[in-house]
């Protein structure tokens, strides 16, 4: 990428790698979005849209592990390159990942929207989604620039994400102890949560790779995990309010 | 275009002192081959040689002259030729991008730079603009298909806009291609203001509005001759009108701030000069709730760029929190630090209240709208539920970070982080 090799087509298929990264990433962004987006708003046509364009990522995923191979084995790349190619195939198949992520929240959304939920219900999961759209964001605009100083935000934002996956949790669980009608449409939005969390843990991923990618080094491993569910329990005596 | 007209005229005056010149010329060889003719006595020919010479004589100012005239045209459209693209760039308000044939940003524009940050000359654009109908546009553009191509691009994140996207290419295999965005986020921000306030008005009004109606039907009513009663209903329905209002207030208040295009502000503000302001203005409040203020700021200018009114705001709501749920602390600390950590060196606000404390599981969603910790006693405090909503929007505008730490019982420290550029 930042180096000239003496076979210019050699840079091109370095360059061609990332910009594939770069349209998958931006795909990706899209589906989680209008995943979130027809959830809201009762929309199963954009759903069903959104469920099929993953096909797109699962073609660009294999495209890239096929032309990062090779790449390899034409080109026996070293030091960067050989980082660039295989962190190119790692953060794909994360990139791949995200997109299966938001396709589940869509295919949860007939469920979900089936008697009509009060608004209330989606608030804290679209501010959920925001928090991890804009750290995947923040994540692919570093590939882009590879100013990785600025990635150690990526890691106050999943912290933040945490928090807030756990704030929903408490709060969707009242919601199903109020009113046992409440469980089926809450059971998915519990999913739906958990699948974003999860794409904020991808962007994590991605990010590391890209420190690796640029800086050589492993990212220094200090992850507290702040997702407390595992640990919540509400008391069943409490009372419907 | 009246330079132009001055360069022309001045081609045409220069152009009649070359014509005077050849004639003169014209007259000294007149003369010398007469000269040369009297005295040497020359064979014909020679004078016909020297008369062919006169005529390239009279030819070579004439070619000059045409020569003269390209160069002028040249520089009539050499203002505009000579034109750096740069400078034009520079004079285009909306934000506009230069490329090369591989999709390699060549140069953009302070409003570009403004309005996505993180770009730089050199950086791949299908990189940084991965929506896909971005690289739809880019692809189609770059194949060379269409001379020029429009999409319509929104960014969700981190505040919403809208852009009408053009690329073309630049001139004639300058191997250059041109992107400007064009912002139309006003027009979809009106849009979903209305939307917005329709839906949440109705919601959060139809409270208040519904405790009126009740108690007016009991005044005429069952308490129609009970002056006690009366005056007490009357009181709570005075009440809810003043919530009515504040709500209608804080409402028209954000969707003000959502209305404004999304521009990072360009002047200067004092913090400590505006905290201090802040301080005053709520210190009728502070002492209603007995509450006392204490402030702690570091030396030196606290000079970060914002926009005063809005931060002033901000710090206000920050304040007012902390008087009226932090009442029980009895005393609220604003403390102005300076943070020098990379990777964003700035100014931190910090304002800590010694009352209950938020629980944790409520911390991540208070800035949400109308998102309340303790219903009760948010309406008890003339509450809207939308103070830190609106601090929160003011901060990203800002390019700021709000972060809220807390435990039960020890009280809640709200601190604001404003980037120093």
């Amino acid at each position: 990428m930042q180096s000239v090799h003496i076979v210019s087509a050699y840079d091109e298929e370095l360059k061609y790698l990332s910009k594939r990264i770069a349209a998958m990433g931006g795909h990706a962004e899209r589906m989680v979005e209008q995943a979130i987006s027809a959830l809201v708003n009762a929309d199963p046509g954009l759903a069903e849209k959104v469920i099929r364009d993953d096909i797109v990522l699962d073609e660009g995923q294999r495209e890239i592990d096929d032309k990062a191979i090779v790449i390899i084995a034409k080109r026996q790349p070293m030091a960067t390159d050989l980082r660039e190619i295989v962190g190119a195939i790692r953060i794909s198949a994360d990139i791949e990942r995200v997109g299966d992520l938001g396709k589940n929240v869509a295919k949860r959304v007939v469920a979900v929207t089936d008697g009509r939920q009060p608004t209330s219900l989606f608030r804290g999961l679209e501010a959920l989604a925001d928090l991890a759209l804009t750290q995947l964001k923040e994540v692919l605009d570093v590939y882009a620039s590879r100013s990785v100083e600025k990635i150690g935000f990526v890691r106050d934002r999943d912290d933040q994400i945490d928090a807030m996956y756990t704030s929903l949790f408490r709060e969707l669980l009242t919601y199903m102890m109020e009113d046992p009608r409440n469980i089926t449409p809450c059971t998915h939005l519990l999913f739906c949560a958990k699948n974003i969390e999860r794409i904020g843990d991808h962007a994590t991923n991605i990010a590391e790779t890209i420190y690796y990618i640029v800086t050589g080094d492993q990212m220094p491993a200090e992850r507290p995990k702040g997702d407390k569910t595992d640990k919540i329990v509400l008391p069943a005596s409490q009372p419907a309010k | 275009m009246a330079e132009l007209g001055t360069e022309r005229k001045g081609t045409a005056r220069v152009l009649a002192g070359r014509l005077w010149n050849s004639r003169w010329l014209l007259a000294a060889g007149i003369v010398a081959v007469l000269a040369a003719y009297g005295f040497a006595g020359m064979s014909a020919w020679v004078v016909v040689l020297a008369v062919a010479l006169l005529f390239a004589a009279a030819m070579l100012p004439s070619a000059a002259a045409r020569q003269f005239t390209e160069s002028g045209a040249a520089t009539e459209a050499g203002g505009l030729q000579r034109l750096s693209g740069e400078y034009l760039a520079a004079a285009v308000a909306d934000p506009l991008i230069i490329f090369d044939r591989t999709a390699t940003i060549v140069h953009a524009n302070a409003a570009a730079f403004a309005a996505f940050g993180g770009i730089a000359p050199g950086m791949s654009l299908p990189l940084k603009f991965r929506a896909p109908e971005m690289q739809a546009l880019l692809d189609s553009v770059l194949s060379g298909n269409v001379a020029s191509d429009v999409v319509d691009y929104t960014e969700k994140l981190p505040v919403e806009r809208a852009y009408r996207v053009s690329a073309s290419s630049v001139g004639h295999a300058t191997d250059l291609y041109v992107l400007v965005f064009k912002d139309q986020s006003e027009a979809r921000r009106i849009d979903r203001m209305r939307a917005d306030f329709i839906a949440n008005a109705s919601h959060e009004l139809r409270t208040p509005l519904a405790s009126i109606s009740g108690f007016i039907e009991t005044l005429r009513g069952p308490a129609r001759n009970d002056p006690a009663a009366r005056e007490q209903f009357l009181q709570i329905m005075q009440n809810q009108t003043g919530r009515m209002a504040r709500l209608i207030d804080d409402l028209l208040s954000l969707s003000r701030l959502e209305m404004k295009p999304y521009l990072r502000p360009g002047t200067e503000v004092d913090l400590r000069q505006t905290v201090d302001s802040v301080i005053d203005s709520l210190g009728p409040l502070a002492r209603e709730n007995g509450v006392v203020v204490e402030r702690d700021f570091v030396e030196g200018p606290l000079d970060v760029p914002g926009d005063r009114d809005e931060l002033f705001q901000v710090f206000e709501n920050l304040l007012e929190n902390a008087c009226k749920y932090g009442q029980s602390g009895g005393r609220v600390t604003v403390s102005i630090a300076r943070s020098d950590a990379a990777p964003e060196p700035g100014i931190d606000v910090t304002i800590r209240d010694y009352g209950p404390g938020i629980p944790e599981e409520h911390i991540p969603r208070i800035t949400e709208r109308f998102y309340r910790v303790d219903v009760e006693n948010s309406r008890t405090q003339k509450g809207t539920g939308l103070g830190l909503s609106i601090v929160k929007h003011i901060l990203t505008r800002h390019n700021a970070r709000l972060s809220i730490k807390s435990e039960v019982g020890n009280g809640a420290a709200f601190s604001v982080h404003l980037p120093a550029r």
